[in-house]
C-alpha cells in the first residue's frame, strides 16, 4: 500500500553514480570509444608501414596472371590462369571436400550414434570405442596417417591394388573409371529427376489418404503388392546368381525359377520364410567370396561351412525382423516408392536405348590412362574428415534421441502405437529438434577443418590462396581477408539457416 | 486430503450406479514374480481384477505398486506366473502385447504427453495410426473427451501452454480416444499443485461412476474411500492387505497396514 501512496510523486532520485541507467551509458561509450580507437591505431598504423614498405594496396593483383601450378582443379587451369581464378580453384576445392564429407559423416554419424544406443553388447561396444578413440585423437594426427601411413604405403603404380569395378589404388591415388554418357542419357537423367519429385509426392499423398480415411488408398495398396513382387524378384534373382556363381552347374533357368518362386512367395503368409531364405543366400555368398579371397589356403569346403553358419544367422535375423510385421494392408507402401525411384530410370534407360559407357582406366608403360585420377591429398582428406566428424555426430544423434524421455516411449507404447510409428511420429520429430542445431555447426567444422588439408598438400582454399598466392603476391592484408571472409560467410549462412530453423520447430510454451 | 473427504461427505450415496460382473474377468494375474536383476521387487502377486471393479493400490514408495500396473500393459515384463488382460495372456508376443495395450489405456504420473503435437493431436494421433479412424471422425472423438474433461477451448495449444491439471486431464482424455476397456493410473495426481488435485479427481471419479474398470496407485485415500471396491495395501513387492475401503480404513488388519495408515492420515 505504501508503495502506491507514492506514486503519484517522483521516485526519490538516487545519486548519479549509483543510478543503473547513467552507469550503463558510461560504460558503453567508454567500450565503443576504445574499440574505435584501437582500430584506427591499427589502420594508421598498418597503413604508414604499408607506405614506408614503399607497398601498395588494393585488388587489382586479382587480375593479373598466377604463373604457379595447381595440382588437382575442377575446372581446366594452366600457367596463364589468373589469380582470382586460383581463388575460385581454392575455393571448390575446399567445397568439394566439404560436400563430399558432409554427406558421408551424416551416413556414418547417424549410423554410429543409433549404433551407440543398441541393445546389441557388440554392436554397442564397438561404436563406442570407435566413437571414444577417434574423438580424442588430434585431426591433423589423424590426417597424416590416412595420408602417409595408409595411401602413401600403397603399392607403386606397376602393382597397383586392383578392386572390384575397375577401380584401382596405388601411390598416385584412386583411379575410377570415368562416365561417358551418351546424349540419350539426359532423357535418364530428367526421367531420375521425375522419379524422386514422384516418389516424394506418391508418400506424401498416400499418408494423406492414410490419415483422412484410416486407409492407404487401395490402388497404393494393390501397387504396392506388385512392386513387393517385383522387388523381392529382382533381390532374390541377385541373390541366387550369386549362388549360382558360387556353385558352378547351376543352370539360369533354375535361378530363374527360384527367383519366381520367392517373388510368389513373398505376397503370400510365407513370406518371413522366403525372406529368410534369400537372407540366407546373400549371408552364405558374400562371406564366401570375401573368406576365399582373404584365406586362400583353407580348403573351400570349411570356408563354405562357416559362411553357411554367417548365412543362418542373417535368415534368423531377417526371419525375426518380418515375422512380426503386420499384414501389408496397414503398412507404409515402401516398396511401391522404391520401385517409382528406381524403375522410371531404369524404364526410361532401356526405352531410349541410352547408353552409359565408362573409360576404364587402363595401365600403361608408366601412369594409368583414361578414367579419372583421385589424388591421394583428396582421397585422404575426404576420408579423415568423415571419419573424425561422423564421430561427433554420432554422439550429437545419440544425445538427441536420449534427450526425448523415456516417457514419452513408454506413453506411445501404452497408447498401442507400434515400433515404427512411435519413432516416426513421436521419438524422431522430438530428436531432430536437439540433433540438427549441433549437426549444422559439425557441418561447419567440417568446412572449415578441411583448410587442414593445406598440410598434406591438398590445394584447398587455404592452401592456394593464403599459401602460394599470398606468397607471390605479398598482398597479405588482402589475400588473408578475402579468405576470412569466405568462412565468415559460410559460419553466417549457417547460422541464419539454425536460427530460422530454431524457430520453426521451436516447442510453444507460454 | 480435506478437501476430498469434503467431496465425500457429499456425495452419500457413493457406490450407486455401479456394475461389478461376476463372471467376466478384466485382469488375472497368476502367482506372478518379477526381478530388476538380483532385486525380488514382486513377489508371487495374485490379483484378481473383475469387469467394473475400481481398485485402489496403496503402500510407501518401492513397494512394487507402479511396476505391478506397469506389467499390466508391458511397459515392464514379469519373469514368472501369468499376466491375463481381457482374456489375453501376456508373452514375449509383440502381436499379443499390441491386442492389450489397444484395450488398456494408462495415465502418468508426469503426463507425458507429446510437447511438439497439439492438444487435437496428442489425442487424435493413436485413433489415426493404431485404429485406422478417419481423421475427421477422430477429431469429432477427441473434441468429444476434451468437453467431458471440460477443456475443448484448449484443443488447438500445445501442452507447454497448458497448466498441470490440464494437461493430466488431456492426457486422460487421450487414453479414453482409444476407447480402452480398463484404465491404469500411475499416481496421477502426484505431481500436480495441491488446487489441481481436485479438477483431475473429479474427471476420474466420473469415470468411474460410469462403469470403467480402474486400477489407481494413489495416495489419494479420500478418492479410495469415494470410489474404490477394493483397496489393495502393498509392501516390499508382496499385496499384504486388501479389503474394502470402509473396512480398510477403519479396521486394517495387518501391522503393516496400520504404521501406513496411521502416518498417512495423520
Amino acid at each position: 500500500m505504501a508503495v502506491q501512496d507514492n506514486m503519484g510523486a517522483r521516485a526519490p532520485r538516487a545519486s548519479l553514480l549509483n543510478d543503473p541507467v547513467i552507469r550503463g551509458i558510461v560504460y558503453q561509450v567508454l567500450v565503443a570509444g576504445a574499440v574505435v580507437a584501437f582500430i584506427s591505431w591499427i589502420v594508421l598504423n598498418t597503413a604508414q608501414n604499408l607506405a614506408a614498405q614503399n607497398k601498395t594496396t588494393g585488388f587489382d593483383f586479382l587480375f593479373r596472371t598466377a604463373g604457379f601450378d595447381i595440382s588437382f582443379t575442377l575446372f581446366p587451369w594452366s600457367r596463364t590462369s589468373l589469380y582470382w581464378e586460383a581463388f575460385l580453384a581454392g575455393l571448390l576445392n575446399t567445397l568439394l571436400v566439404a560436400a563430399i564429407g558432409i554427406f558421408f559423416a551424416t551416413l556414418l554419424g547417424f549410423t554410429l550414434g543409433i549404433a551407440r544406443l543398441s541393445s546389441n553388447w557388440l554392436i554397442a561396444r564397438v561404436a563406442t570405442v570407435y566413437i571414444e578413440t577417434i574423438r580424442n585423437l588430434p585431426l591433423l594426427l589423424q590426417l597424416f596417417f590416412w595420408y602417409f601411413a595408409v595411401l602413401k604405403a600403397m603399392p607403386a603404380v606397376r602393382q597397383s591394388f586392383e578392386l572390384p569395378l575397375d577401380i584401382f589404388i596405388n601411390q598416385r591415388g584412386l583411379m575410377v573409371p570415368r562416365p561417358m554418357p551418351d546424349h540419350e542419357f539426359t532423357w535418364v537423367l530428367v526421367a531420375i529427376g521425375f522419379s524422386v519429385i514422384a516418389t516424394i509426392a506418391v508418400g506424401i499423398w498416400a499418408t494423406r489418404v492414410r490419415t483422412a480415411t484410416g486407409r492407404y488408398p487401395s490402388a497404393v495398396v494393390l501397387a504396392s503388392k506388385v512392386a513387393d513382387a517385383i522387388v523381392s524378384f529382382l533381390v532374390a534373382l541377385l541373390a541366387f546368381t550369386l549362388l549360382g556363381n558360387m556353385i558352378s552347374g547351376v543352370s539360369g533357368a533354375v535361378i530363374f525359377g527360384a527367383a519366381i518362386l520367392v517373388a510368389i512367395l513373398s505376397v503370400t503368409r510365407l513370406a518371413p520364410f522366403s525372406r529368410a531364405a534369400v537372407a540366407f543366400v546373400f549371408g552364405l555368398t558374400i562371406l564366401y567370396a570375401l573368406l576365399t579371397a582373404m584365406f586362400p589356403d583353407v580348403p573351400p569346403l570349411l570356408v563354405a561351412a562357416g559362411s553357411a553358419l554367417a548365412g543362418l544367422a542373417m535368415a534368423w535375423i531377417s526371419f525375426e525382423r518380418t515375422a512380426e510385421r503386420p499384414p501389408s494392408e496397414g503398412r507404409f507402401p515402401l516398396p511401391l516408392l522404391v520401385l517409382i525411384a528406381v524403375g522410371i530410370p531404369a524404364f526410361v534407360y532401356w526405352a531410349t536405348g541410352a547408353q552409359l559407357a565408362f573409360e576404364v582406366p587402363v595401365l600403361e608403360r608408366f601412369n594409368f590412362r583414361g578414367g579419372v585420377q583421385l589424388p591421394p591429398e583428396l582421397v585422404a582428406l575426404v576420408f579423415g574428415l568423415t571419419v573424425y566428424t561422423a564421430a561427433f555426430i554420432g554422439e550429437n544423434v545419440r544425445g538427441g534421441i536420449r534427450a526425448v524421455s523415456h516417457g514419452q516411449t513408454e506413453a506411445a507404447q501404452s497408447l498401442g502405437l507400434k515400433e515404427g510409428d512411435r519413432l516416426r511420429l513421436v521419438i524422431i520429430p522430438q530428436a531432430m529438434r536437439v540433433i540438427v542445431p549441433p549437426l549444422t555447426s559439425q557441418y561447419l567444422n567440417l568446412t572449415k577443418n578441411s583448410s587442414l588439408g593445406a598440410a598434406i598438400g591438398y590445394p584447398e582454399l587455404v592452401n592456394v590462396f593464403t599459401g602460394t598466392t599470398l606468397n607471390q603476391t605479398g598482398k597479405a592484408i588482402e589475400v588473408i581477408a578475402l579468405t576470412m571472409a569466405v568462412y565468415l560467410t559460410f559460419s553466417l549462412l549457417t547460422s541464419a539457416f539454425m536460427n530460422w530453423y530454431n524457430g520453426r520447430v521451436a516447442l510453444v510454451e507460454r | 486430503m480435506s478437501q476430498m473427504s469434503e467431496t465425500t461427505a457429499e456425495t452419500p450415496t457413493r457406490h450407486s450406479g455401479m456394475q461389478i460382473s461376476k463372471t467376466d474377468v478384466a485382469i488375472d494375474v497368476i502367482g506372478m514374480h518379477k526381478w530388476y536383476g538380483d532385486f525380488h521387487v514382486l513377489r508371487d502377486i495374485n490379483l484378481r481384477v473383475m469387469r467394473g471393479e475400481r481398485i485402489v493400490i496403496a503402500g510407501p514408495s518401492g513397494s512394487g505398486k507402479s511396476t505391478l500396473i506397469r506389467c499390466v500393459n508391458r511397459l515392464e515384463e514379469h519373469q514368472e506366473g501369468q499376466i491375463i488382460v481381457n482374456g489375453t495372456e501376456l508373452t514375449a508376443d509383440l502381436k499379443r502385447i499390441d491386442e492389450v495395450r489397444r484395450e488398456v489405456g494408462m495415465v502418468f504420473q508426469h503426463f507425458n504427453l507429446f510437447p511438439h503435437l497439439t492438444i487435437l493431436q496428442n489425442l487424435t494421433l493413436a485413433p489415426i495410426w493404431v485404429r485406422g479412424i478417419p481423421k475427421a471422425e477422430a477429431e469429432a472423438t477427441a473434441m468429444h473427451y476434451l468437453e467431458r474433461v471440460k477443456i475443448p477451448e484448449q484443443a488447438n495449444k500445445f501442452p507447454g501452454q497448458l497448466s498441470g491439471g490440464q494437461q493430466q486431464r488431456v492426457a486422460i482424455a487421450r487414453s479414453l480416444c482409444m476407447q480402452p476397456r480398463i484404465m491404469l493410473f500411475d499416481e496421477p495426481t502426484s505431481a500436480l499443485d495441491p488446487e489441481m488435485v481436485k479438477e483431475v479427481l473429479e474427471v476420474m471419479i466420473s469415470l468411474a461412476e460410469e462403469g470403467m474398470t480402474m486400477i489407481c496407485v494413489t495416495h489419494e485415500m479420500g478418492f479410495a474411500r469415494q470410489v474404490a471396491n477394493r483397496v489393495i495395501f502393498m509392501d516390499q513387492g508382496q499385496i499384504v492387505e486388501q479389503n474394502d475401503p470402509d473396512n480398510f480404513f477403519s479396521n486394517p488388519q495387518h501391522e503393516r497396514t496400520k504404521l501406513f495408515l496411521s502416518q498417512i492420515l495423520h
